[in-house]
C-alpha cells in the first residue's frame, strides 16, 4: 500500500483484491495512517485495485465513521467497473465523494 | 434444459479459500464465453454467498468444508450452489434485508445478499438452524 501526505489529507494507493480475507490488514494499515488527530481527509486511489465485495464496504465506511467524528472525510478514484457497481449499490456514495 | 458441464469443489471454510472458490467458478463459467462484466458479477456473488458460509455459518471458527456446485446449462445459465453444513439462519427474509448484520463490530455491511440478488438473475436461500446452509444462484452467461 503506497501513500502520501499533504497537509492534513492522506492519499493511499490501495491494490489486489479488497475481500473478507484481505479486510483485516487493509483495515489496520489505514486506521494507521489516518490515526494522527491532524488527518481530516482520506483519498483512496483503487485504480490496482481489481476486486472488491461487500467486505470492502465495512472498510471503507468504517474509516468515514472514524474521520468524521473529526469533521473530516472520504473520497475515492479511479474504481473499475465492478468496484464501482458495488459501491454504488450500498449507497455509499451519498457520505463518500467520488473524484 | 440441459446440463451440459458441471463441477463441484469442497474446501475447508476457511477466509483464503474466498479467492480461490470465486476464481474457480469464473475460470468454469468461462466456457460460455460471457463478457467480462457478466464474470465480474459472477466472482462478485460467488464472494458474497462464500463469505457468508465462512462468517456466519461457521462464526465459531469450526472451520467447517463450503461445498460450491455449479453447472451450466444447454440455454446459456449457469447455476450454483454454495452449500454450508454451520449453525444456518433462523430467519432467512431478515437476513436478506440491506445492511442486517449480526456482526456490526466487526464492520460486517449487511450487504453479502444484496449484492449477490442484484448481480445474480436469481437467488434463493434454504437454511435449518443448526444444519446448515444452502444457497442457489442462477445466471445468463449468454442467449440460449
Amino acid at each position: 500500500m503506497e501513500f502520501e501526505r499533504r497537509r492534513d489529507t492522506v492519499t493511499v494507493r490501495i491494490t489486489g483484491e479488497l475481500d473478507h480475507c484481505s479486510a483485516q490488514p487493509i483495515r489496520r494499515e489505514l486506521d494507521g495512517l489516518i490515526s494522527d488527530p491532524g488527518v481530516k481527509k482520506l483519498v483512496m486511489d483503487l485504480k490496482d485495485m481489481a476486486f472488491m465485495d461487500s467486505s470492502g464496504i465495512g472498510v471503507i465506511l468504517g474509516r468515514y465513521r472514524t474521520l468524521a467524528l473529526r469533521g473530516g472525510k472520504v473520497a475515492v478514484k479511479n474504481m473499475n467497473p465492478q468496484v464501482k457497481k458495488v459501491f454504488l449499490l450500498s449507497g455509499m456514495d451519498q457520505v463518500i465523494q467520488i473524484m | 434444459m440441459k446440463i451440459i458441464n458441471e463441477m463441484k469443489l469442497e474446501f475447508l471454510g476457511v477466509p483464503e479459500n474466498e479467492g480461490f472458490a470465486r476464481v474457480a467458478v469464473s475460470a468454469f463459467a468461462v466456457q460460455l464465453d460471457p463478457t467480462l462484466d457478466v464474470l465480474a458479477d459472477i466472482k462478485t456473488a460467488v464472494s458474497e454467498a462464500v463469505t457468508n458460509a465462512i462468517v456466519h455459518g461457521y462464526a465459531d471458527a469450526s472451520g467447517g468444508t463450503v461445498t460450491v456446485a455449479a453447472a451450466l446449462q444447454d440455454d446459456g445459465v449457469l447455476s450454483l450452489e454454495i452449500i454450508d453444513k454451520g449453525k444456518g439462519i433462523a430467519d432467512i427474509d431478515r437476513a436478506m434485508q440491506p445492511f442486517f448484520t449480526t456482526q456490526p463490530e466487526k464492520e460486517r455491511s449487511g450487504m453479502g445478499f444484496s449484492v449477490m440478488q442484484t448481480f445474480m438473475d436469481k437467488v434463493t436461500v434454504e437454511s435449518k438452524p443448526g444444519k446448515g446452509t444452502t444457497v442457489r444462484m442462477q445466471k445468463r452467461l449468454r442467449e440460449g
